[in-house]
């Protein structure tokens, strides 16, 4: 049984798990920090993974260490993720992703009459807020719409 | 205009109310001497343009007109950065109007000279929000207003800002329009969060008696699909000679122009009649704004 688990989520030797996904996005979450085809580092994934707290999605990346910056995006849509910084297959760091209060360049705005979904040369911008009912909440810096749903599907 | 504080729209309240008389032509200026304003307008707006134009003139400034957008770079694909970062450099302020929501604050971010919003988008119109403050202000009085908005709540974008300053001044708001033209929910709760009191209806009559100011805005009939129901709700939110037998006598009734038959003709000739004085107000108000922008007013 150990044996198929450690097929599942191998051990890496240096690099940047993140943990405690929401279930089901992971490839958001890969979005989110902008990786794509033109990324060197081999990346894993689990979906749906068995965990203490329910099924959760896990991210593997190996080589390579991502900014605090750049992983705390992943709380817009996965605020209880956990990062870990593997260095020679030992975790030197954990913790909880912190959701920034300001994002450029991630999300889409939702108002089609936005000039930030024109073709001036610039990015989106928010401001986040979490709201006890509503969780996170961005507001658009320009145009002041707020998305308080389906982040996920406005990423960028 | 919720950037705006209280403290600080008196300020430029204070501002328009010095300026009148030059703006009446009683008296002269030359606060703007020496400073040319552009007026970058990328949608027809002739009573905004003119009024700046106007207030520019008052004060001794020189105007640099956009023109027609079908004559202009725009047309040659040029984006609204580049067209803001060139006239930046041929003006001490830009005045922008454009269609697209949030532009102005973009334009601020490329701009080496400040810029005045004259309309972006559908949200916001703060000039407009300033000179209703000020006509307010002039003809009946902003602290603890009673006041009821009519017409179209739910995409009159005058309103919503109006609503907003007014609630920074304890306002107690009636709302007057169709179901289908309500204001916006998350409108009306931010103003219940500031502790501005709200009650809504959809007859003029049942409360003409009871406000004193009351802002008019247009039904606009493509918000009806149905032209016998837009034909119903124009002919219940009009404001009439006999709608006014009711009225408080202090009542004044402002409109942001242009009106179609909101108000009946008859209404012009009675001291309840606030709008054609409204529309002058936005030279002074307008005439704040700019010297406070460029600094000639600290």
């Amino acid at each position: 049984m150990k044996e198929k688990r450690d097929l599942k989520i191998q051990a890496i030797e240096n690099g940047t798990v993140i943990d405690h996904i929401k279930a089901g996005q992971a490839l958001n979450v890969l979005r989110i920090l902008g990786i794509s085809n033109a990324f060197r580092a081999t990346i894993s994934f689990v979906m749906n993974a068995p965990g203490a707290a329910g099924i959760k999605d896990v991210v593997k990346i190996e080589g390579k260490e991502l900014s605090v910056e750049e992983l705390n995006r992943i709380a817009l849509i996965s605020p209880k993720a956990t990062i870990n910084i593997i260095r020679d297959f030992e975790v030197v760091q954990k913790n909880k992703v912190v959701l920034p209060s300001y994002v450029e360049g991630v999300v889409r705005c939702i108002n089609p009459n936005c000039v930030s979904n024109s073709s001036e040369p610039i990015k989106s911008k928010f401001s986040v807020l979490q709201s006890e009912e509503e969780g996170v909440i961005l507001r658009c810096l320009y145009c002041e719409h707020v998305i308080s749903e389906n982040i996920a599907e406005n990423l960028l | 205009m919720k950037d705006f504080s209280r403290k600080e729209i008196d300020y430029i309240l204070d501002t328009a109310e010095k300026l009148e008389p030059v703006a009446r032509g009683e008296e002269r200026s030359r606060l703007l001497d020496g400073k040319i304003i552009a007026l970058l307008f990328f949608e027809p707006s002739t009573r905004t343009r003119l009024s700046f134009e106007a207030a520019t003139q008052r004060l001794g400034g020189q105007v640099l007109n956009l023109g027609s957008v079908e004559a202009s770079s725009v047309m040659k694909g040029e984006n609204l950065a580049d067209t803001i970062r060139v006239i930046s450099n041929y003006a001490d302020l830009i005045v922008l109007r454009h269609p697209l929501d949030g532009s102005a604050r973009m334009a601020a971010e490329f701009s080496s000279v400040p810029i005045i919003n004259g309309g972006d988008g559908s949200l916001h119109h703060p000039t407009q929000t300033f000179l209703d403050l000020y006509t307010i202000r002039r003809e009946s009085h902003l602290e603890g207003l009673k006041i009821a908005m009519a017409g179209d709540l739910k995409y009159g974008r005058t309103v919503h800002s109006l609503c907003h300053a007014l609630s920074l001044y304890g306002a107690e708001i009636t709302l007057v329009s169709p179901p289908e033209l309500r204001m916006p929910l998350e409108i009306v709760r931010d103003l219940q969060k500031n502790n501005t009191r709200i009650r809504e209806t959809d007859s003029l009559e049942k409360i003409i008696g009871d406000v004193e100011v009351l802002y008019m805005t247009r039904v606009q009939r493509e918000r009806f699909p149905d032209p016998e129901e837009y034909e119903k709700v124009k002919n219940k939110l009009r404001v009439t000679g006999d709608l006014l037998k009711n009225a408080d006598p202090s009542l004044k009734i402002l409109h942001p122009l242009p009106r179609v038959n909101e108000i009946s003709p008859e209404v012009d000739s009675t001291p309840y009649a606030c709008y054609f004085e409204q529309a002058f107000y936005g030279v002074p108000t307008r005439m704040a704004l700019l010297a406070l922008a460029t600094g000639v007013i600290e």
